[in-house]
Formats: structure tokens, sequence, C-alpha cells
């Protein structure tokens, strides 16, 4: 009876490592293995001057600030009794140090966002030798093959593929079975099975390789609509635009720059007044000191590094407002088939009711399965088959009834209007009822034990008369508990949201470690649901995969899709992950929750850094002031106090370049203890560390005897 | 030492006596809540704002709320109505009674400088009240707007905790009644007649003329002085009765006065935070932030105190004595509580002023100029709480950042909009202030009266448009500021920085109010918590020093330098 170790074998129709194994995400990729990394460096480093040109300069007002200072100490520097004579010993020497130190400020801060453009377009450019000027081989209607060029494929078309061949576009396998070869993408190298009907297995991307055997399959993206488009359009930062929580800082840091300036420019009224001009060139060294320059060179590629690492997982967010949403998710929708399970479940058990034998039930639900070519339908039908079923109709004479969400069932209809059923054991208590037949007695109790134990109870009749039930088992997708678990710490709450039977999704959930569950939900239900805790002031995300789930994905705040679900719900989902493994939540909402704690700890260093910039230098600008007292770190002199200053400047934007495009780790520490920590290494550190090195470089100016 | 430190201890005591019992019944009245005065006032009240409109016997609180546009124009409007009254009867006070000394209209510039002042709650002075006003134009226009300045102050500060708690702003004209009727007037009354019992006059008879010892003539001014004393503190107004202000003998004329008014001018600032507490449930918030500004105002007290009682190292040198500062003093009061008050007065934005400012140790200036700078040391009536809380909403975008999560403030949204209108309270001060210090600076000789040269002269021009900028009122008064361009200037400067932020923090409130409330969550950031307090009191010194720094290095800070290099 116990017909389970059939389904062990069908594993290997899933992604090689989902199941026993560690999580796919958890696997080092191996695209950026590739990346030459020297040539990388160049790249950017010649970027970095492309980008002075103050058309793209002009995009980041703090760092144009500094451009502009730049452009004006250069002026200076060759007239430097511009407006009057110069105070300075050396101006043309002094003037033209801080010119140098500016300009560098200003390329080290493209530099960076080179860098992290750079790094994202290499791999971009590994994925774009994928999409060569493959031939496709174009099925006609009438059976006849064509060839075309891979490019003037659209949705519908259906290719013929064959072992060798490249997939020239993402679709869904119609016919055949293969081995494909996904590591151009996935950096996994072993081949992966493909067949039709199933969810998980039939759908292939643009790039991968067939490996052996054959294929039929149906185009399901238009040219540079597909996987690989959307990535390396992601990777190239081609379609980047600013966020909302990036405009929001910008603005924050426009405004402390906006102060700085207004400080600046009135200031030479105050140093007249007391009879201590200062020149320009020393209060444009003033400006740069004071305005956030750090986090202002290193604001584009912290967010271009964030959403490179989300590619690195195999997830394409559709935009950075979608990733950044991430941070903020207090509750997570899963939905069950597909997304928690695999989306075909497997018969465990024949049960076979009103008395019938084992056989005899094999034989109506394979007469009920035999049109059916959901993973499902292929599954009873094998393992009906060996239980001995056979088919005692004539096929030809036989017409297939689909699924619909309606009827609930599908089956068959036979000559002389026999009818075989499969489906849920409410619809089939219907359609036996209309039949004048009789549920038997025990029908209840067998399907409530099936619900216990976490599996789907399917009916199975000819006619009036119910002959078994037939025990689905929904299989977790391995991880998930763990996750679910990892999840609750990070203070997310997680509900189970399906169409299935109260009892089944109970014990699903259970099983899965959410902390919530709602069963028997409709499409709008689960709308619904959604809408009453987005009132209740929660950001919600949700995962799904099937056609209804689309609306519930459009409601969430965040809607993360399964590479395998259907094209609707891919459509109206903000994230889509290519591994179809929900696990890979955890890692969207920490790179998310990276990206804001590494703007925010930048910011809040360069805020730091900014006092003590100005304590340091204001003593030495007004000569006529005697504000030595305000000297603690002993600079040696004016010159050399401002010059250090400038240099710490600058170099604490390449200093930081690692930690920016890493991110800063966070650690799931309680809210307070985070903060705390935060505020010592940044807040703190950044009023602590510029007075020891620019004490050390200013140590090191004296030393060559300047200044 | 041992005195003093009893004076501003037993000072302060009281303050955190008073604040809880006041916060509360100001948040009872500003909550519709029955209150004592209701019987007696009620009946006229509502009936007074159905006649001109404003709710009907329906409306529980006594009005329709009002959108934030309704709100905005109901306060530019009505101060623009009051400002033109007022500077009618002034400028027409010749025919009007109560001018035993036949005072005719002062010229425009002063006038409107004086009308601005009031106005926007601030209080400077460059006329001297007792040689320009009628009795009439002091009680009727001045003390009239002194009541409604100070009313539309706590009515802003209302609306904005009300929409920063979720709530509706309310209406402007019910604030504003309530806030004289059940708070202003009520204490006013009771203060008037306390000092009176000190010894402040309250005559409406006109100038004595008394013959001295010596046989010769002395003028006395003497006036309605005590009624105009009360609301000059407890509104936080700071113009005075007479040119030197609480320095005169009659505003304030011994210990007992000196301590009613300092009281009466922190009481509402400071109580306003508690208040906030009771409509935001979360008493534990006001306490930290109320703590967070006492420890900030002790700070400066006691740099003030010590920089006073060292004296002048320059006089003291000369003298060979060991004294404390004693220029500029009222010894019937003595230095301590000059200090003390030089910091409470800039603090709280009263700006009045019982010593002469300009006559502080460099230490003295720094503190006040500081408090100035700061603008939320318990701040300008109303105003004062609404900055603080705007400075804590950009500690919590700060914040929030940093431990990875949009921030929220009472479970709402922390966004764009609100970052920009924070940005505006917080660029427009630095605005207002070093533009026109930097222009009045680089041209000393043809637009300003600045006395002296040097650090000094920095600190008295910066001080005047801070105090202006503030809505303080108090300079230092070596100055000569009663010129057309220091009139006009500091016009500018009060009105910009008056209302400016009152609209952004309406609209501020207004934005907040209506967003969606979130739960609070495991990994919420806790706005009530010592760290974040401690965070913002941080973001508040680091925005403050970043525009300021400058100017307090080269005024009070090289003065201190130079005094000591000198001794």
């Amino acid at each position: 009876m116990n017909v389970a170790p059939t389904s062990e074998g069908k594993s290997s129709r899933f992604r090689p490592g989902v199941e026993g194994t560690l999580p796919s995400h958890r696997r080092p990729t191996l695209k950026k293995a590739k990346i030459n990394r020297k040539k990388l460096y160049i790249r950017a480093m010649r970027d970095a001057f492309i980008q002075m040109h103050p058309g793209y300069a002009v995009k980041n007002p703090v760092m144009f600030l500094v451009w502009l200072g730049t452009f004006v100490t250069l002026v200076f520097t060759i007239a430097p009794n511009l407006l009057g004579p110069s105070p300075e010993n050396h101006p043309h020497l002094f003037y033209g140090l801080l010119t140098g130190i500016c300009f560098l400020t200003v390329w080290l801060a493209n530099f960076a966002e080179a860098l992290a453009l750079g790094q994202g377009q290499a791999q971009a450019d590994i994925l774009q030798t994928t999409k060569s000027e493959a031939i496709a081989k174009k099925l006609a209607p009438d059976g006849t093959i064509c060839q075309v060029p891979a490019t003037s494929l659209r949705t519908g078309d259906t290719i013929y593929l064959v072992a060798g061949d490249m997939i020239p576009a993402d679709g869904k396998v119609i016919m055949g079975v293969a081995s494909v070869d996904e590591s151009v993408i996935t950096g996994e190298t072993v081949p992966i099975l493909k067949e039709s009907g199933t969810n998980v297995a039939s759908s292939v991307i643009g790039g991968t390789h067939i490996i052996s055997d054959e294929l039929i399959v149906r185009i399901t993206s238009d040219p540079d609509q597909g996987f690989i488009d959307r990535m390396i359009a992601l990777l190239a930062g081609t379609k980047r635009s600013k966020t909302p929580g990036e405009i929001t800082l910008m603005i924050f840091l426009g405004v402390l720059s906006l102060v700085a300036l207004l400080v600046v420019a009135t200031l030479p009224a105050f140093a007249y007044y007391v009879e201590s001009p200062v020149s320009v060139p020393i209060l444009i060294a003033l400006l740069v000191a004071l305005i956030p320059t750090t986090m202002g060179g290193l604001f584009n590629g912290i967010s271009i590094a964030a959403m490179n690492g989300v590619a690195q997982f195999n997830i394409i967010a559709t935009s950075g407002e979608a990733l950044e949403a991430c941070a903020d998710i207090t509750t997570l929708i899963l939905d069950k088939t597909g997304t928690i399970t695999f989306g075909n479940r497997l018969p465990q058990e024949f049960i076979p009711l009103n008395g019938h034998s084992l056989e005899e039930m094999a034989n109506i639900a394979l007469a009920a399965s035999v049109f059916d070519d959901t993973s499902e339908g292929k599954s009873i039908t094998r393992v009906a088959q060996s239980l001995g079923g056979q088919l005692d109709f004539d096929l030809n004479q036989a017409l297939g009834v689909k699924f619909s969400e309606d009827t609930r069932m599908s089956g068959t209809n036979f000559e002389r209007g026999h009818k075989a059923r499969k489906g849920a054991v409410t619809a089939i208590k219907e359609f036996i009822r209309l039949g004048n037949g009789q549920a038997p007695p025990e029908l209840n109790s067998v399907c409530e034990k099936i619900s216990q134990q976490g599996g789907t109870p399917l009916a199975v009749c000819l006619d009036e008369e119910i002959y078994g039930v037939i025990y689905l088992k929904d299989i977790i997708k391995p991880g998930i508990c763990e996750a679910c678990q990892q999840l609750g710490y990070m203070g997310i709450n997680t509900i189970l949201l399906t169409g299935d039977n109260l009892i089944t999704t109970s014990v699903i959930a259970n099983l899965a470690g959410v902390n919530d569950f709602v069963g028997e939900a409709t499409a709008e239900d689960k709308v619904s649901i959604i809408h009453t805790e987005q009132t209740a002031g929660k950001v919600v995300a949700m995962i799904g995969d099937g056609s209804n789930d689309a609306a519930a994905l459009l409601k969430a705040n965040v809607g993360v899709v399964m590479n395998t679900g259907s094209q609707a719900a891919k459509e109206a989902a903000d994230i889509i992950d290519l591994d179809s493994d929900p696990t890979k939540v955890i890692d969207l909402v920490s790179i998310s929750r990276q990206l804001v704690v590494t703007r925010g700890a930048l910011t809040t260093f360069s805020l730091a850094n900014d006092i003590t910039k100005y304590f340091l230098i204001i003593p030495f600008i007004f000569t006529a002031a005697h504000l030595q007292g305000l000297n603690i770190m002993n600079l040696s002199s004016a010159n050399s106090a401002v010059i250090s200053t400038l240099i710490y400047n600058a170099v604490t934007i390449p200093a930081l370049i690692p930690l920016a495009l890493r991110g800063v780790q966070v650690k799931y520490l309680q809210t307070n203890q985070l903060l705390l920590r935060h505020l010592l290494i940044y807040g703190l550190g950044g009023i602590i560390a510029p007075l020891f090195a620019i004490k050390f470089i200013d140590m090191l100016i004296a030393t060559t005897g300047w200044g | 030492m041992g005195q003093s430190f009893l004076q501003i201890g037993v000072t302060l005591c009281i303050v955190i006596a008073i604040v809880p019992v006041l916060g509360r019944y100001m948040a009872r009245v500003f909550q519709g809540e029955r209150t004592l005065l209701d019987r007696l006032i009620n009946p006229i009240e509502r009936s007074c704002l159905v006649l001109i409109g404003v709710g009907s016997k329906d409306d529980a609180y006594g009005g329709k709320p009002q959108t934030v546009g309704e709100y905005i124009r109901a306060v530019l409007y009505s101060n623009l109505c009051m400002g033109t009254l007022v500077y009618l009867i002034i400028f027409y006070q010749r025919f009007l009674p109560w001018n035993p000394n036949d005072f005719d209209a002062p010229s425009w510039d002063i006038l409107l400088h004086t009308v601005v002042s009031f106005v926007t709650n601030t209080g400077q002075q460059h006329y001297t009240g007792e040689t320009t006003l009628s009795y009439f134009s002091q009680v009727a226009a001045l003390g009239f707007l002194m009541f409604t300045s100070a009313a539309t102050g706590l009515a802003v500060g209302i609306a904005f905790i009300r929409g920063l708690t979720g709530k509706k702003l309310g209406n402007f004209y019910v604030d504003v009644t309530r806030a004289i009727t059940r708070i202003l007037l009520p204490i006013s009354i009771i203060g008037a007649i306390a000092l009176v019992f000190c010894g402040v006059p309250q005559t409406l008879g006109g100038t004595l003329v008394v013959e001295t010892l010596e046989g010769r003539t002395q003028y006395i001014a003497r006036g309605p002085v005590a009624s105009f004393e009360i609301i000059k503190m407890l509104g936080d107004n700071g113009g005075g009765f007479f040119g030197v202000n609480s320095a005169h003998p009659y505003e304030n004329p011994n210990g007992a006065a000196n301590l009613i008014e300092t009281i009466a001018m922190i009481a509402i600032p400071a109580s306003l935070i508690y208040t906030y507490g009771i409509f935001a449930k979360n008493m534990k918030q006001a306490w930290l932030l109320f703590w967070m500004v006492f420890v900030a105002l002790i700070i400066l007290i006691w740099v003030t105190v010590t920089g006073e009682q060292q004296g002048n190292p320059l006089v003291n040198g000369t003298l060979g004595l060991e004294q404390p500062n004693l220029e500029g003093k009222e010894i019937r009061l003595g230095w301590v509580e000059t200090a003390l008050w030089a910091v409470m007065t800039t603090a709280t934005m009263c700006g009045a002023v019982n010593g002469m400012h300009d006559s502080l140790m460099p230490e003295g200036l720094f503190s006040s100029l500081s408090s100035l700078f700061l603008r939320i040391i318990w701040g300008g009536q109303g105003t004062g709480t609404a900055y603080l809380f705007t400075y804590l909403i950009l500690t919590l975008f700060l914040v929030g950042l940093i431990v990875g999560r949009t921030p929220q403030f009472l479970g709402r949204k922390i966004e764009r909009r609100e970052i920009i209108l924070a940005s505006v309270v917080v660029l427009i001060y630095p605005i207002v202030v070093l533009i026109p210090s930097a222009i009045t600076l680089a041209y000393p000789l043809s637009l300003s009266g600045i006395t002296n040269p040097g650090f000094h002269g920095i600190s008295q021009v910066v001080y005047e448009y801070a105090a202006a900028g503030a809505n303080n009122g108090s300079s230092l008064q070596g100055l000569d500021n009663n010129t057309l361009w220091w009139n006009l200037s500091t016009c500018l400067t009060m009105f910009a920085g008056r209302y400016i932020p009152i609209i952004a923090i309406l609209l501020l409130a207004d934005g907040i109010s209506r967003k969606p409330k979130a739960v609070e969550t495991a990994i919420t950031l806790k706005t009530d918590s010592l760290l974040f307090t401690a965070a913002t009191a941080g973001l508040v010194v680091i925005l403050a020093m970043l525009a300021f720094f400058p100017v307090l290095a080269l005024g009070p800070i090289a003065e201190g330098f130079k005094l000591a290099a000198a001794s």
C-alpha cells in the first residue's frame, strides 16, 4: 500500500542540492571567481576621470560642491593675488596642494562608484557572453523546423532543442525530458532534469545549455525581457533610479552641505571684522572639510553594491525601492504549494473504500488521471500502474476533463457515459450526490486522518461511486523550518496562507514552523488578509507562485515570486527568485538592512568626522584671534593643519570603500544594543579617529620641514 | 558660593515641582477636559466663538478642527490683523486715553520693529518704553500682543503635539482663546498681584516729578507695571515696561519678585514637554527629554556662574581683589541671580534681562549665545517643544538608518517630506542669523552702531540677530540698535525666524498625523530610551555647532583667550 519509495526517485527532478544538502543560496556562486580584479580596478580608475564631467558630477550635490571648490582653488593657484595679496608664504605651492587634494577627493569618490558599477558590469559581461547570436530551431504550426535567429523569437513561439544546443530564451517545456546545465546562472555544475508538466522543472532559462536528450519548449519571454536580460540590466545599473530612501538621505546630506556653505560664505565678513582675513582657498578647504564628503563620496557605491549583492543570490529585484522595503518587513506571508512545499505533491498511499480492492481503485485512479498532464496526474498514473492498475476503456473514445478552480476536480469521460473523476473530497461528494450516489461512511474519518498527517486527500470515483482516497503528501522544502525560526529572531512574523483545507494547513504550518496560518483562502481572501495586516501597520511581504497569488503579490509591500511561478505572478512581483527558494527572504532582508545600516553608519561617521575636522581647522584659520588654546592636538602649523585635514578627508573615502561595498555586518542584536554598538563605532569612533589620523599626517608633514 | 548654589538649587527645584502640575493642567485644557474655570469662562468663551463663527454649540471641544492650510492661514491672518491694529494704536496714541506724558507717534521704522517684535513673541526693544509709549499703548497694544503672541506659540506647539500623536491639529482660534483664558490670564492675575505685593507699581498716574534732597528735580517713570511684567515673563515676551527691563527696580524690585519672574519665564516651556507626554501617553519619553534639556540648562548655568564668579581678571588684577564680575549687575539681586537669569532668559526665549548681558564674562556670553543657537533648551513658548521634536525626528532618521529600519516616530514613518520640513526648521535659523550678521559686520561704520571693536563686536552683532531670529529679544545693550538698518534687518530676521518654522512644523505635524500607525514590534527602535535621548542631544549639539562654531570661536571664545592672555 505504501508507495512512498517511488516518490524518492523523483527527487532528482528538482534542483540538486535542494533535497537534503545545503539550501542553494548557501553555496558559493561561481560567477564571482571569473572577474579579473586587476582589469576592474584599471577600468574604475579610468571611469573615475570620465565621471568628472560636470553633467555627471552634478548628480551628486555634495561631491559637486567639492568639484566646484577644486575649480576655484585651481584659479587661485594660478593667480594667488586675484583678490588682493595672498597671506600665505608660498601661495602657489600651498594652493596647488589644496587643489590637488580636492581633485583627489572627487576622483576617489568617483572611483568608489565606478568600482561598484564595474563589479556589476563585469558580472553582466559574463552573462552577456551567453547571449551569443544563437540560431534557434523554430517549430512551425505544421511541424516543420526552420532556423531563425534567437532574437526573432517571441512569446508563444515553439522551438525544438537537442543536446548541445543553447536555450535561446526563457521558456516552458511542453514535451520531452532532458538534462540542462544552468551553471552559467546559478554556478551549479550538476545538470538539472527538465520535463514538461511539473511546475518546478518545466521552466528553462535562456543562456543555459542542454546536455542530453531533446526538448520542445514554448518561449515565455520576448527578446531582452528574459531572466538573463533583466539580470544584466540590474547588474550593469542601466535602469538605476534613486530610491526614496536614497533621495531622503541625499536631502539630509544636502542640508548639512548647505549649512556648511552658509558658514563658509559668511565667514569672510566675520574674519575681516577682527582683522584676520581668510584667503579663498582656505575657505574652500574649510568647506570641503565641513561637508559630509565621506558619505557623499561613497553614496552611490553603497546602493550599487547592494543591488549586485542581491543579484549574486540569483534574485532579481525590479527596483531598488523594492529592496529597501525589505528592511522593514514585519510580516511574511507564504503560499503553501510551490513555495514552502514542492509544487508536485506525491501520492503517498491509495486507500480503497466501499469494499473495493486496491487494484480496483488503482484502475479508476488511472482512468481518471490518464489525460492529466499535471505533475500530480503523472505521479498518480505512475503509482497506479505500479500497483497493477489497468485501463479497461478504449482511450480513443475517451475525453479528458481538465481541472478548474470551479469544479476542483479532473477526470475522463468514457464511452457509454462513464465518468471517472478525482478531485477535492467535497467536490467529488457533490459530484456523486448529483448522480444519486452515497458517500461511504468511513470517507470522512479517512480524510481527516490524512489531513492530520499533513497530507491532502483526493477522492476517486467512477460515476456515482467513490472507490477510494489518494493520500497526497506535501513535501516541505528543506531549510524552511530553520528559516522561519531565523525570521522570528529578525522580528518577522510568518503566516502560511493557502487554499488547502484547515487541517492540512495547520499540520504543514506546524511542520514548517510558521507562526500563524490561514487555510481555505481564495485569491480575494489573500488580498483582504494582506490588507488587514497592512492597516494594522505592518509591512507585508508575500511569497507566492501561482496565478491566484498575483493580486496578493501586487497588494503586498514586497511581492516575491518563485521563478517557477506563473507569468501573471511574475509580472506582479517586485522580486523574482531564480532558485525558487523561500529561505532566501532571510538574505533579502539581511542585504536590505545591511544597505540601510551601511548608509546610516557612514553618514554618522561622516558627520562625526566633520565636527572634529572643524575643531582642528578653526583655531588655525583666524590667526589674529589667538585661538591656540583650542589646538588640543598640537598640530604644527596652519598650513599643515589644513593640508592634513584635507588629506585625511580624501583618504577616508578609499579606506571605507571595502566597508561600503561589502556592507556593514548586521548582527541580530536587540535594536538598542545594535544602536549602542553602531553609535560607539561610527559616532564616537568618527569623532576620535580623525583626531589621531590628522595628527599623524601632520607629524609626517612636519618632518618634511614644510608648513 | 554656597549661597549661590542654594539660590540656583531652590529655583530649579521649584521648576521641577511645577512641571507636572502645570503640564497636566495644560493637557487638560487642550484636550478639552473639564478645568476649574470652566463654569466661569465657558459661557463667555462659547458665545464668543459662536459669534465669530468658529464653533457651534454642538462641537464637543468648542470648534471645528481645521485643516493644516486653514490652521496656517488662521495663524498668519490673525497675526497680521493684530499687528496692524497695534501699529495703528501706537501711531495714534496721542489721540487715545492714558497718555499722561503726551507721547507722540514714534518714527515708522521703530514702530514697525516694535510691532513685529511683539507680534512674533520676541519682545526685542529698540525703543525705550517709558519715554516712547503711552500707558494705553503699553497695556492695550503691547500687553494685548504679549498675550496673543504667547498664545499663538502655545497653540502652534499644541497643534504640533496633536499632529505628532496622530490627532487632528485642532482649531487655532479655540486653542488661542483657551490658552489665554485658562492659562495665561489666570496665572497672570495671580502673578501680578504677587508682584504688587513685592513692590512693583501698578498705576495709571503719570511720571512723578520729585524734588531730591539736593533740591534738584527728578522724574520717576511709573505706570501699570505689575500686570505688564507678569505676562512679559509668563508669555516669554521679554519686552519690558522700562528700557532697562527687569533690571529696573520697579519691574524687579527684590529677590522675591526676581524669583517669581524667573519661575514665570520657564514654567510654560518646561511644562509643555510634560504635556506632550500626556498627549503621547509616553511619560517616560517626556521625562527623558525633560532631563536632557534640564542637564543642558545646568551645564550652561554652570559655565556662566563659573565665569562670573572668577570675575574679570583685568579688573581684579588692577585692583588686587578677588571679586566676582559685578559690572552690569544689580546688587540688590546679586550676581548669581543675573548669571542664572541670563541663561534662563536666553534658554526660554524670554529675552527679559535683569542685568546687562553686554557685561557678562566671555563664559556667560558663550552660554547665552549657545542657548540661543540651540533653541530647544526649553525654547520659545510652544515652538521650543516643537523644535525639540523636530530635532528628534532628524535624529530618528539617522538612528533609524544605523539600525537598518525606516525610522518611525510613535509608529509613524519618517520619510522624505518630514526630513525636508525638519530641515527647513534647522536651516532657516542660521540663514536669518548669519547672513545679516555678515552684512552688518562687512559695513560696520555705515550700517551699525557697534560700540566695540574686535571679538566683542562680533558677539554684539551675532547676539542681536540670534536673539531676533530665535524670537528671544534680549540684546547686548551696548549696541546702538535704534537705527533704520537695525530696525528693518532685525524685523526681517524676527519675521522669518518666527513664521517659516511655524509653517514648517505645522505641515510636518499634519503630514505625520495622516500616516498610518504601524505596530511596534520587538525590533522597533525605542525612542524613549536613554541611549536615543543621548543621541538626540548629540545631534542637536552637532547641528548647532556646525552652523555656529566659527562665530562662537570668533566671539566669546576668542574674547576669553584674549582676556586670559592679557591678565
